[in-house]
């Protein structure tokens, strides 16, 4: 008899067993939801799949009567934004930084433990301090996703720099490069698909800061709307909104993988190997 | 552990995930114990006092029942407790009674009247103390909330509407500290955030809700129907309420250092909220209130500020959607009554006075 761990499922075993989870939470959703509906039609805390669907169409075509915009899109691109600039600003920082401390040890040697001590401190606790420095516009909430991510980012390019052998440096230099060169041609290379891997990592971290902000001060985002329709207990709203920020960030986590797979393939050869 | 058993677990788990959504039934039949919620605001405090010193139980037990008297920490969480049902009371506004439970089609009472806001909402704006400078201004505030009522009167009260300015959707938490930004230079807030934002340099207050007395409504409100099968549990809490109000009408010194503690001030600084505050503390008067004209003149006003930002739910056709019941008429669908005012607790305690 095989043993547990040799059993693999077919691809069609395989599909079916990926969706049985959510066909369950699917059917046990509808079943309470279907339950509160038979005695409050009115119900709001787990509306029926096609009131939300009506209300997120609704919100992904009806233009707004004061601003003029359509809640979903102007919510979206406004969210997105924000994330691609915080997260962009992040990535371009981690990686000079962490190849500057991963590659010169007089530098690592003052930088070093400042980035250990500033990425210990809660993003979230400092946010008052944002807001009166950084005002109440865009700027407070990409500098929330900036101060909450860099350092993580920072820390791990530099353990990476570290982590890669040491022959590799020597023999650069035996073949004649300079400190310039050798982070060039040997560090940056090797450290640019880890800051890819990475920051899909804090992409979770990041959206959570984005959210934090706009829930505190702003006139629209993903996080915004949710906050503000939380007022009247709009889950017809809150649940679709939910998702489509999920259905987002699985978008964005695919499209980093597969810029990676694509630019940089030999990082990827284990990944295939093991699967 | 073999497949099959490894589903049946994660069945058994997402079900128990799930059945704390699952219907409660807290209007069925009569019981003999309820739960009734509140949070922390100056009109309110006194269930904190009323709960700490045992007046909620000494009511309770002469009707032979048990009232848990639970506290809070946010305003629309516990607002959201009881409309889930997991609550058979709650303190909340008369705008948020409308547009949270009945919205949401709980059947909701207020039982009580607990006080109104005279001054304690307020607009402030920064380097001006003329409200018709509003205009054009980015206004911060809680948005869909009393504070965005009040605004809307304000703006109408100096011939503005909400298309004249912008508004920001932000925390009462942080309204304080969003103030002190060079790029914030009007906002709408409630105390005691409004005492703290007027401190503040180049501040001026230009419209408080004394300008709108009686429109601003802190309530009790219940389940309707645990109310009509258990009429004791309404009888309790009006009477353990207007114990309390006497404490305060004599000025009770040691009742009101226990409400100022809860409240995280202290009697000096409870005493300037309560100045902000008209709390109902004669019942008679605040059964006048229920029993007004103007209380459905208000409860309209609510409704069409309500449906005019979709707080009545997105397919709400007509302000009138849900039916108000005060005792001077009904407002609205008559066969959609979801939210009432029912005087006759209140008008028991001055009766037997």
């Amino acid at each position: 008899m095989k043993r547990l761990i040799n059993l693999k499922p077919r691809r069609a075993a395989r599909v079916a067993l990926a969706l049985l989870p959510f066909l369950l939470i699917a059917f046990v959703y509808l079943g309470v939801s279907n339950a509160r509906h038979a005695e409050n039609p009115n119900d709001r805390l787990l509306p029926l799949p096609a009131q939300m669907a009506e209300t997120f169409a609704g919100m992904a075509t009806e233009a707004n009567v004061r601003t003029g915009s359509i809640p979903l899109w102007a919510d979206t691109a406004a969210s997105l934004q924000r994330l691609g600039i915080g997260v962009g600003i992040s990535a371009v920082a981690a990686l000079v930084f962490g190849l500057l401390s991963g590659g010169l040890p007089l530098f690592r040697a003052p930088f070093s433990p400042l980035i250990t001590v500033v990425s210990l401190i809660p993003p979230l606790a400092i946010l008052p301090i944002l807001f009166i420095a950084f005002g109440t516009g865009e700027m407070a909430k990409v500098v929330l996703i900036v101060v909450g991510i860099t350092p993580f980012l920072i820390r791990d390019l530099t353990g990476e720099a570290l982590r890669l052998p040491n022959e590799q440096r020597i023999k650069a230099q035996t073949l004649g490069a300079s400190s310039w060169q050798v982070m060039l041609r040997v560090l940056l290379p090797q450290l640019t698909p880890r800051l890819i891997s990475t920051t899909r990592l804090a992409l979770g971290s990041a959206w959570l800061f984005l959210i934090a902000a706009e829930a505190i001060a702003a006139q629209e985002g993903l996080g915004y709307r949710i906050f503000l329709v939380r007022r009247y207990l709009a889950m017809d709203v809150i649940l679709p909104y939910v998702a489509w920020i999920t259905l987002l960030a699985f978008v964005i986590d695919q499209a980093l993988l597969w810029i990676s797979r694509w630019s940089f393939p030999w990082y990827h050869v284990d990944e295939k190997a093991a699967s | 552990m073999p497949a099959r058993y490894r589903i049946a677990t994660l069945l058994a788990i997402v079900t128990m995930v799930f059945s704390a959504f699952a219907p409660v039934h807290a209007a069925e039949g009569s019981r003999d114990s309820f739960r009734v919620c509140w949070s922390i605001y100056a009109g309110w405090m006194p269930w904190a006092y009323a709960d700490k010193a045992g007046i909620v139980d000494k009511w309770a037990d002469k009707y032979d029942i048990d009232i848990e008297v639970v506290q809070i920490n946010d305003y629309i969480e516990s607002v959201n407790q009881y409309t889930s049902g997991n609550m058979d009371g709650c303190a909340m506004t008369n705008m948020d009674a409308l547009t949270i439970p009945a919205a949401s089609g709980v059947d909701s009472t207020a039982l009580l009247i607990n006080d109104y806001s005279d001054g304690n909402d307020g607009i402030v704006l920064k380097g001006s103390d003329d409200l018709t400078d509003i205009e054009g201004r980015r206004v911060n505030l809680v948005q869909f909330s009393v504070s965005h009522y009040f605004l809307a009167r304000a703006l109408d009260s100096v011939g503005l509407t909400e298309r004249d300015i912008e508004t920001v959707n932000t925390s009462d938490a942080d309204i304080v500290g969003v103030f002190a930004n060079d790029d914030v230079n009007a906002v709408a807030a409630w105390n005691p955030q409004l005492m703290s934002i007027d401190e503040m340099p180049d501040s001026h207050v230009v419209y408080t809700s004394k300008q709108i007395p009686r429109e601003i409504l802190d309530m009790m409100v219940v389940n309707t129907e645990t109310l009509k099968n258990n009429p004791d549990f309404g009888r309790a809490l009006a009477g353990a309420w207007y114990e309390v109000m006497d404490h305060i009408a004599k000025n009770d010194e040691e009742a009101l250092e226990i409400m100022a503690e809860a409240a995280g001030t202290d009697v000096a600084g409870y005493r300037e909220q309560l100045d902000a505050t008209h709390l109902y503390t004669d019942p008679a008067e605040a059964a006048e209130l229920m029993n007004d004209d103007e209380l459905l003149e208000t409860m309209q006003r609510v409704a069409e500020f309500s449906f005019k930002h979709g707080l009545l739910g997105q397919g709400a056709p007509s302000p009138d959607v849900i039916g108000i019941e005060t005792p001077a008429g009904t407002y609205g669908s008559d066969s959609n009554v979801k939210l009432r005012f029912e005087p006759r607790y209140t008008e028991e305690v001055a009766e037997n006075r």
